[in-house]
């Protein structure tokens, strides 16, 4: 095996075969260019990451969770670019080690921004040797890829207790399941590790809901005592068996005023002094993904001001709370693919829904795009974990497309909304445009990932909207 | 009429949106006016046999399985085993299915399960058996084709005497091989086909619905024909799911 770094022959000679690639994929315009140069690379060169990485001499940045990744680390891109750094970023979300290798191997830069999937985190964390790891939560998602939350849960123990000292770690410490990882046996903090969390009372969910994924506590198996839910299991918990209770977290956010669509503004406190956070991002599950940001470029250096400033610029990522205009309507995309990132959602639309915009009165116009991709997760039991209730009452048509349209129709005639405000047509193309054309000014799309790609092709061709890759 | 519903750990046991069947039952009776009564029992609780239908438990995660197995022995066997021999309608899936049987593996470890059907789980190389599934069953009412999703490591074999609950068209089934699927003794069924596998399959549930009306009833009862126009397509597309592999 030859020597680590982008050194020797061979190895540029992969690099520029896999680089070709990737421009030729993209003219052919069918797509794919976050993906296929890094696969055909780590096909030539299986270790192809660890020997780019080398080449990041500021360090890297991992981000993982199971939602708002994209977000979060978009955000802290974001800060970056303010204080002059340009990372090398996977920004299209593409967070398998080829959508890893790809931004490697397309991209220069000093430092690194990666965000990674659950289940390939310790992979690409022994790889990239990361100066500081964001975790920001665990929920159940695409059970039938990742095997179960506790077994994905043990794996990020094993490799926080391995790197605790030599890496950073960013908890979130209203997740239970991450906020652990950050204490040794004894609960003393290990070093290194920064806690973000919401202190504000007034968020709090009236009850905890169904999707709840942390019912004990990962130490001993007593069931937590949640003195509040946020989002999901996210809240303030304490285990009354063994003292693991909830740890303070260094980066919080002290009261919140959310303003659906919108988005928030938040009074936020860090070890650096307090600000106020305006995001333009809307829903509690943004305000996460902010704070974590924020935690995650203090770590890195950037001030607390500069930070603030860029989240207040903050784009959506791609897919996450984008508005386009298709015949005169304005399509706000929204992703769902999890109960409790489309529990979020929802909540969002409601609050939208009876904020007294012109049409309010008849409820809001619906399209969900349901897909059984194995990016979207090939199980789609997870409909009946997400409380599309939420929305009953508040919605005047919804029309359900993608592979398994007729099961998400049937969802919501049992979540209570009325079977004559519910249509199905599963061609994407034909669904958006009978949504449209039915919507009365404003329509909410909330497509599954892949329903999301197969929109954002279809708008791009008709030059709605940019294509994705680019 | 009332359909009095009994669901078992549903805390613990609800990996796969199980409250989708227990929701399903529930709108079907009231659309009906059927009454419905749902009831829970947790763990280190007691529960009456004769004062509950039908008794539903879901899938659980390793840890969650495992204390219930342990749980369940101590506190529920005998008043499930009572109510089984008295007709009750019971619905085990996923992890709850495996409970049913003589013992179930975890790792390397053998946890004795309730013995109440005569099926054994165990561990055998290759990966879990994940996927869409298609099977057909006869459950007394002329052949019921059940669509659905498994994902289970285990694999679970059927002593001889033992009726399967259906055969495999499309799928893995049981254990991959032997072209079963799920368990029948009485009125309990147990299935791989996990968490909202009623809402794939109104047939079934509606079927369900009227063996555990039929216990207190002494016949079964005629259920009230509903507009079922989207739970028929939502049913032929997880269908055609499965057959598209």
């Amino acid at each position: 095996m030859s020597a680590p770094g982008a050194t020797g022959a061979g190895f540029r000679a992969k690099l520029a075969l896999a680089r070709a690639t990737g421009s030729l994929s993209r003219r052919s315009g069918r797509g794919g260019g976050t993906t296929l140069p890094g696969r055909l690379l780590l096909r030539l060169a299986p270790d192809a990451v660890a020997r780019l990485a080398v080449d990041l001499t500021g360090g890297s940045t991992i981000v993982s969770a199971t939602n708002g990744k994209t977000t979060t680390a978009g955000m802290i891109a974001a800060a970056l670019r303010t204080v002059g750094r340009d990372p090398v970023h996977n920004r299209a979300g593409s967070n398998m080690s080829w959508g890893v290798a790809t931004a490697l191997l397309e991209q220069r830069g000093r430092e690194g921004l990666f965000e990674v999937d659950e289940a390939w985190l310790p992979r690409m964390v022994a790889e990239l040797a990361p100066r500081l790891v964001v975790l920001a939560n665990l929920f159940r998602d695409q059970l039938d890829r990742y095997g179960e939350l506790e077994r994905l849960a043990d794996d990020w123990a094993a490799l926080v207790s391995e790197r605790a000292g030599s890496t950073g770690f960013v908890l979130n410490a209203d997740d239970p399941l991450v906020a652990d990882l950050g204490r040794d046996r004894e609960l003393r903090r290990r070093e290194g590790v920064t806690y973000f969390g919401i202190e504000d009372p007034e968020q709090a969910l009236p009850e905890l809901q169904h999707a709840h994924d942390a019912k004990h506590c990962r130490r001993c198996g007593s069931p937590y005592t949640y003195h509040r839910a946020f989002v999901g299991h996210l809240g303030h918990y304490e285990c009354p068996n063994c003292d693991a209770d909830r740890p303070a977290p260094d980066v919080a956010a002290t009261a919140i005023e959310l303003r659906g669509m919108d988005g928030s503004r938040a009074r936020v406190r860090t070890r650096e002094g307090e600000a106020t956070l305006e995001l333009p991002l809307p829903g509690l599950y943004n305000v996460y993904n902010a704070l974590a940001a924020l935690a995650a470029a203090l770590r890195l250096g950037i001030g607390l001001e500069h930070a603030v400033g860029a989240l207040a610029k903050v784009e959506a990522a791609f897919g996450r709370v984008e508005t386009i205009a298709v015949e005169g309507v304005s399509v706000s995309i929204l992703l769902i693919k999890n109960p409790a990132g489309a529990n979020e959602v929802l909540r969002t639309l409601r609050l939208e829904a009876t904020r007294g915009s012109a049409d309010a009165g008849d409820g809001i116009d619906l399209l969900i795009a349901l897909n059984d991709g194995i990016a979207d997760g090939r199980d789609i039991s997870w409909i009946w974990d997400a409380d599309f209730e939420l929305i009953a009452g508040y919605v005047r048509r919804i029309l359900c497309a993608g592979t398994r349209a007729p099961e998400m129709a049937l969802r919501l005639k049992y979540a209570g909304l009325a079977p004559e405000s519910i249509e199905v047509e599963p061609s994407i193309e034909r669904g958006l445009d009978r949504a449209v054309a039915e919507a009365e000014s404003r329509l909410f799309a909330l497509p599954t990932y892949t329903a999301l790609l197969e929109l954002r092709t279809l708008l791009a061709s008709r030059g709605l909207a940019a294509e994705f890759w680019r | 009429m009332r359909l009095r519903l009994l669901a078992l750990y549903p805390e613990q046991m609800n990996i796969y949106a199980d409250r989708g069947n227990i929701l399903f039952l529930q709108r079907r009776c009231q659309w009906r006016n059927i009454g419905f009564d749902h009831a829970a029992a947790g763990p280190g609780e007691g529960f009456d046999p004769a004062a509950h239908d039908l008794v539903y438990i879901g899938g659980g995660q390793d840890r969650d399985q495992r204390l219930v197995a342990d749980d369940m022995l101590r506190s529920k066997r005998d008043a499930l085993a009572a109510g089984i021999d008295d007709a009750a309608v019971v619905l085990a899936v996923c992890g709850g299915y495996q409970l049913l049987g003589h013992s179930y593996q975890l790792g390397d470890e053998r946890i004795p399960g309730l013995g109440l059907v005569d099926l054994e789980t165990v561990r055998e190389p290759g990966p879990r058996l994940i996927g869409n599934v298609a099977i057909e069953a006869e459950l007394g009412n002329g052949p019921l084709r059940i669509a659905g999703f498994e994902n289970h490591g285990g694999r679970t074999y059927l002593g001889d005497e033992t009726q399967p609950l259906g055969r495999v068209i499309r799928g893995h089934g049981n254990n991959g091989r032997d072209g079963f699927e799920g368990v029948r003794r009485l009125n309990l069924f147990g299935t791989y086909l996990h968490g909202p596998l009623l809402p794939k399959n109104a047939r079934l549930a509606d079927r369900l619905i009227q063996l555990a009306l039929a216990r207190r009833a002494g016949a079964e009862p005629e259920l009230a024909p509903l507009d079922d126009t989207l739970e028929a397509s939502a049913h032929e597309n997880a269908r055609a799911a499965a057959m598209r592999g």
